[in-house]
């Protein structure tokens, strides 16, 4: 189907029927149960899992492929929340110019860093990445942002004020980005029994560009110009003494990619009208690295994985508190109780960094191909046990 | 497998009968975002739990434990009874009780707008408060103004908090930068006199950059002259390269314009450069530092003694609202509660007081109870929350680090109470916006 | 003039913390291929070393004394170090006033058990797992680390002051014909600096002129040469793991009293030392030495108001900028080798 084969196929489907389904799927709990804690079902967490999915996925294809580790990916992320505000302060809420924009300019970013640190492979490759990002933060963060031109907004980050042109903006058009008059921030709430469900159009919106981000990446993997990438990636060298040169395949990766990343920062400025400098910092690349690596590198589904991981664990660890755990070991006896919570204590609330460190080391340490891996695993066991069923269902037939 | 679709297809079914009887639309049912149902009201705390302001943010979390405990009737009522509007009455908030969720701010603007969006969205907040950096409370305010939520500010200390950034539905208790230069000049000039020269030393950020402006004009006035301005990276963790030169400039008051860590440490490294022990131009060279927290003035150890800087409220105060406070919290944790603690506090409590005067949760009903409210007895003398900018304007305390602590908590003494009418300024100042900052409409939201 | 020579002191002394914390990171990745995320931590631990000798000297009973009151009202409760109380207010104050000096005879061997128990406990196993997946759990580690040390210290700054009779400046201006307070520097960060050189020369002169070294050199460059002449090389890639993170925490140690150290310091050096292992060049031991000093130099001459004011906001971006410019000029770095970490 659309050009794919049987696997990639069932995958794209999985991917499709999750997306479409995530406001149910990730609300198990009922609303008013103690675990409700853990659903993640709610629109901002759900737009983030869908963004930077697509912002790892497009990280996915430079690192994936071609092994080249960009430490400086969140610049594009910024350039694209960056140009979309801008659209709004300036034409219109309406999200298609924005997002386009958003693509345009992180495309022509890409390109300028990407013909420069190309020059470079392995970690010198990195640290260029790396120093063009945090240049590009330096001057969001303050040198753009003075009185005389202000392009950037600095610290406290770009935003719509009342007095912007907004040149096409009209009368009863939403005050919030929209398309084409549907605001994204409408929710339809769905009540089913004691559950309650919250369908958002920012997140089906951001859920089909991930879905067309994610088909175009399977597309990419699977053309000769993804294998071109993996040769990079096996041996650049050799590919080098065949004649071929390999730097136009890089920079059209690094590219890609960083429209990606652009993509995903300017549908960040869907889901909310901001953009801020903390967005192009070094640590939001290494997000990214983490999320890919995390999820399963080279992987279709691996960074989409990754990129849920952790952004769950910040933003559901982070708000469990005493008081939380106090409701769930109600039942035990007072004594346990207290001793519980004290366990538990460190691991969530503030502590919700340790947690988070640890799992990267356990995934790591136990499965080093990431999620994926530990995915794949439980389908082989689950396979097996199966099997050994129909075995065992066999024997006792011959028996008979 | 098979079982799997089943339950998915019952689902479904259930969805779409969910569908056909009446639909909640979240823009038609409600008047306003999150009314609170089932005899519990939500508040959300987002303040900084990971980062370098986590410590802050730990004890604004503790200040809001308490509030909450005071408002349902526990413990021993602290500010309530000293409060100068009396509709709290240990009942929760309009006679619903008062729960409440944490979130972690992170101190970043996106991850502190993510933290209170899922309060809003998921918990059902009804009100956030909560913060320890002006970017943040500007963030957050921004989203609780397009979400119809109460915004209470805590640490924030920008112009631009209730300036250029004002909203409708954000309130500031806590003071800026403006009335921290007019509350320190006078004191300043007073002690080093008026014909000093100033050099100094500004956070390359917004807060730093408001903060410089309201002290040199300040300064300036009264007859100082601002030799140099020099601004240092955020990320900065040592700051000698820009101590250095300082001696050698002519200049003899060196301004810290530094918050936080970049204040421990450029504080630090002066001291560490002898400044202190010099004379320059015939005078003793002095140190400022413009905003004090005591949290992070323990960091500087010995080298914060004897040096000058404003704060918003100290626990040292004797008043019957501070006294009670302090009583309070420290019996509960032990260790008396921070500035950081004290506007927390303050902030929740006056929301529930303004809920119960207005006799509803409508933000555009508690914006208006708001308004132009006058109070006292919330440890800061008579204070008003300005109906122009939603600013609170209050006596500003001048502070210097104590010579002999008898505790390490007892950092800073207070030198001078500025008087409110010394700090207060019309709403369309220029370091304010001007006449083009703009509150815009209450928003109620869904 | 004289502000020139005050920021090439300035810059000697960032720069030795860099070249410190950069040495070791070489040092790791050179004897085992691993890219150690985790090395800022080990800085912060050396640090927090000397605030936890400095808790335990300060170790008190408390008396009760009537005549003041706590901010409750109550008897104030006064603390008095023990130390003082066994050898006198006198010497007991000045041992405690010695905390950080002191806190270097506990950070050497606490730190190199630090560093073999991680190489031996973690990185061992990743010796051949992709760079990326070193990079994920020394990161973790360093979270954790990090997350460790704030649940027992608080996220703020604790200052941890340097002996009083070490406190102050020095005024070199005089000493070289210039005006009073021209050139003023402090006495501790002139320690820091001799430090530092002399934990350079040391670790230099441990690999150039003992067996030991030599064989730890012979090894970096060859290693499966050096296992086959039946040599224990795994073992004495250990000692260096556990080396360089004593050379880390030491220079963790006697940064306390130039900045109070807090839990995250170890991340605010860790991208920037990796920026000098680079710009020196990958596995290069005098590269890193000399980027270190060269950055830290630069970086405080950026940081003049000469500067500030020609190119806006040049001090902010110096650093990658001269990073950029090096890499796109000597493509390995300052003194780099060939083929190391170029896939």
């Amino acid at each position: 189907m659309l050009g794919l084969n049987n696997k990639d196929t069932s995958l794209f489907l999985v991917i499709i029927v999750l997306t479409i389904l995530a406001p149910v799927l990730l609300n198990p709990f009922p609303t008013e149960s103690t675990l409700a804690q853990f659903n993640a079902g709610y629109p901002d967490l759900m737009q983030k899992f869908v963004v930077f999915g697509i912002f790892a996925i497009g990280f996915n294809i430079l690192f994936g492929l071609t092994g080249y580790l960009s430490f400086g990916h969140a610049a594009f992320l910024g350039v694209g929340s960056y140009s979309a505000v801008w659209i709004y302060k300036l034409f219109t809420y309406n999200v298609i110019p924005a997002l386009i924009l958003a693509v345009i300019v992180s495309g022509i970013f890409a390109v300028l860093i990407g013909y420069v640190s190309l020059r470079r492979s392995g970690i010198y490759f990195s640290i260029l990445t790396l120093a063009f990002a945090q240049m590009s933060f330096a001057l969001a963060y303050s040198v753009l942002s003075n009185p005389k031109f202000n392009l950037t907004n600095g610290e406290t980050g770009l935003q719509i004020y009342a007095n912007d042109l907004q040149l096409f903006h009209r009368e009863g058009l939403p005050d919030f980005p929209h398309l084409f008059g549907l605001s994204m921030v409408s929710t339809y709430k769905l009540g089913v029994g004691p559950w309650e469900f919250q369908l958002n159009v920012a997140y089906y919106f951001c859920a089909i560009m991930m879905i067309l981000a994610f088909y175009f990446a399977i597309r990419l993997f699977r053309s000769p110009f993804g294998m071109m990438l993996r040769a990079i990636k096996s041996n650049q060298q050799r590919l080098n003494y065949t004649g071929l040169n390999s730097r136009p395949y890089m920079l059209a990766a690094f590219v890609v990619s960083g429209m990606y990343a652009g993509l995903a920062g300017g549908l960040l400025a869907v889901t909310d009208p901001l953009a801020g400098a903390e967005r192009m910092q070094w640590t939001a690349s290494g997000e990214v690295v983490l999320m890919t690596i995390l999820g399963g590198t080279g992987t279709l589904i691996g960074p989409v994985l990754g990129a849920g991981f952790i952004k769950y664990f910040e933003n559901i660890f982070s708000k469990i508190n005493d008081q939380v755990l106090h409701q769930w070991f109600t039942f035990l006896p007072d004594g346990i109780e207290d001793v519980l919570v004290a366990i538990v204590h460190p691991f969530i609330g503030k502590g919700w960094h340790l947690t988070l460190g640890i799992l990267f080391m356990l995934v790591v340490i136990f499965l080093p191909g990431g999620l994926v891996e530990g995915g794949q695993r439980i389908a082989r066991l689950l396979r097996r046990l199966s099997n050994r069923d129909k075995a065992a269902d066999a024997t006792n037939v011959s028996a008979e | 497998m098979s079982k799997n679709e089943l339950t998915r297809r019952s689902m479904l079914k259930a969805g779409v009968a969910g569908l056909a009887t009446p639909t909640v639309f979240a823009g038609a049912a409600w008047s306003f975002t999150n009314d609170p149902q089932g005899g519990a009201v939500t508040l959300g705390f987002n303040v900084p739990q990971t980062g370098p302001y986590a410590d802050e943010g730990a004890d604004e979390l503790r200040a809001y434990e308490l509030a909450v405990e005071h408002l349902n009737g526990g413990g021993d009522g602290g500010m309530i009874n000293t409060f100068s509007s009396k509709t709290l009455d240990g009942t929760g908030i309009l006679g619903q009780k008062v729960e409440f969720v944490t979130g972690d701010t992170q101190t970043k603007g996106d991850a502190a707008r993510a933290s209170a969006k899922s309060m809003i969205e998921k918990d059902n907040a009804i009100m956030i408060t909560g913060g320890s950096s002006s970017s943040v409370a500007v963030a957050v305010q921004g989203l609780c103004q397009e979400a119809g939520i109460i915004f209470m500010a805590g640490l924030t200390h920008s112009n631009d908090t209730t300036g250029k950034d004002r909203k409708a539905n954000g309130f500031r208790h806590f003071f800026n930068g403006y009335m921290s230069g007019a509350a320190l000049a006078p004191v300043l000039a007073n002690r080093y006199g008026t014909d000093r020269k100033a050099y100094h030393l500004t956070a390359d950020y917004t807060w730093g950059w408001t903060q410089q402006e309201s002290i040199a004009n300040s300064t300036e006035a009264l007859g100082w002259e601002t030799i140099n301005n020099v601004m240092t990276p955020l990320a900065s963790t040592d700051f000698s390269a820009y101590i250095a030169p300082v001696l050698n400039s002519g200049a003899d008051v060196l301004v810290l314009n530094h918050y936080g860590g970049n204040m421990v440490n450029s504080l630090t490294n002066a001291v560490q450069f002898g400044l202190r022990d010099k004379e320059v131009n015939g005078k003793n060279f002095e140190i400022v530092v413009p905003l004090y927290s005591r949290l992070m003035a323990r960091g500087a150890g010995e080298n914060v003694k004897g040096i000058l800087g404003s704060t918003n409220w100290h626990w040292s105060l004797p008043d019957d609202g501070t006294r009670a406070f302090v009583q309070s919290f420290g019996t509960k944790y032990g260790f008396p509660p921070s500035q950081a603690a004290h506007t927390c506090y303050v902030q929740a409590l006056l929301y529930a007081d303004a809920v119960n005067r207005a006799g509803s949760f409508n933000p555009c009903a508690v914006v208006e109870a708001l308004e132009g409210f006058e109070f006292d007895g919330l440890g800061n003398g008579p204070t008003l929350y300005r109906a122009d900018d939603h600013q609170c304007f209050k006596d500003v305390l001048v502070v210097q680090g104590k010579e002999n602590p008898t505790s390490e908590f007892d950092v800073l003494e207070v030198v001078e109470v500025t008087p409110r009418a010394q700090v207060e300024y019309p709403a369309d100042h220029p370091m304010f916006g001007g006449a083009e900052a703009s509150l815009g409409n209450c928003n109620p939201g869904a | 003039m004289d502000a020139l020579l005050l920021q090439i002191l300035n810059g000697l002394d960032k720069g030795s913390a860099y070249a410190l914390i950069a040495l070791g990171l070489t040092l790791i990745f050179g004897t085992l291929g691993v890219v150690n995320f985790a090395h800022g931590a080990l800085f912060m631990i050396g640090a927090f070393c000397a605030v936890f000798i400095q808790g335990l000297l300060n170790l008190s009973y408390e008396t009760i004394d009537e005549t003041q009151k706590d901010f409750l009202g109550n008897p104030l409760k006064v603390k008095t170090p023990y130390l003082e109380n066994w050898f006198g207010p006198e010497t007991g104050g000045a041992i405690i006033d010695w905390a950080v000096p002191l806190a270097i005879l506990f950070a050497i061997p606490v730190m190199i058990a630090v560093g073999v128990i991680m190489e031996r406990g973690l990185i061992k196993h990743f010796y051949k797992r992709p760079h990326a997946d070193q990079i994920l759990v020394t990161f973790g580690l360093a979270i954790v680390l990090q997350e460790v040390i704030k649940y027992f210290y608080g996220a703020n700054p604790i200052p941890t002051p340097a002996p009083s009779s070490l406190a102050g400046a020095f005024d070199f201006g005089v000493l070289f014909g210039f005006d009073p307070n021209a050139i003023i520097y402090p006495y501790w960060r002139m320690i820091y600096f001799v430090f530092a050189m002399s934990i350079i020369g040391a670790v230099f002169a441990f690999l150039q002129f003992t067996t030991f070294g030599m064989v730890v050199r012979a090894g970096m460059a060859d290693r499966e040469t050096v296992s086959m002449l039946g040599i224990n090389i795994d073992k004495r890639f250990t000692m260096m793991f556990g080396i360089a993170a004593a050379v880390a925490g030491l220079a963790g140690v006697m940064y306390t009293p130039i900045n109070p150290p807090n839990y995250h310091m170890g991340m605010d050096f860790l991208v920037l030392s990796f920026v000098v292992v680079v710009v020196g060049g990958m596995g290069s031991l005098p590269g890193a030495v000399l980027a270190g000093f060269l950055l830290g130099i630069l970086e405080s001459f950026a940081s003049t108001t000469w500067a500030t004011t020609t190119i806006p906001g040049i001090n902010q971006v110096i650093i990658y900028v001269v990073a950029i410019i090096v890499l796109l000029t000597r493509p390995r770095g300052l003194m780099g080798r060939r083929g190391v970490m170029e896939e």
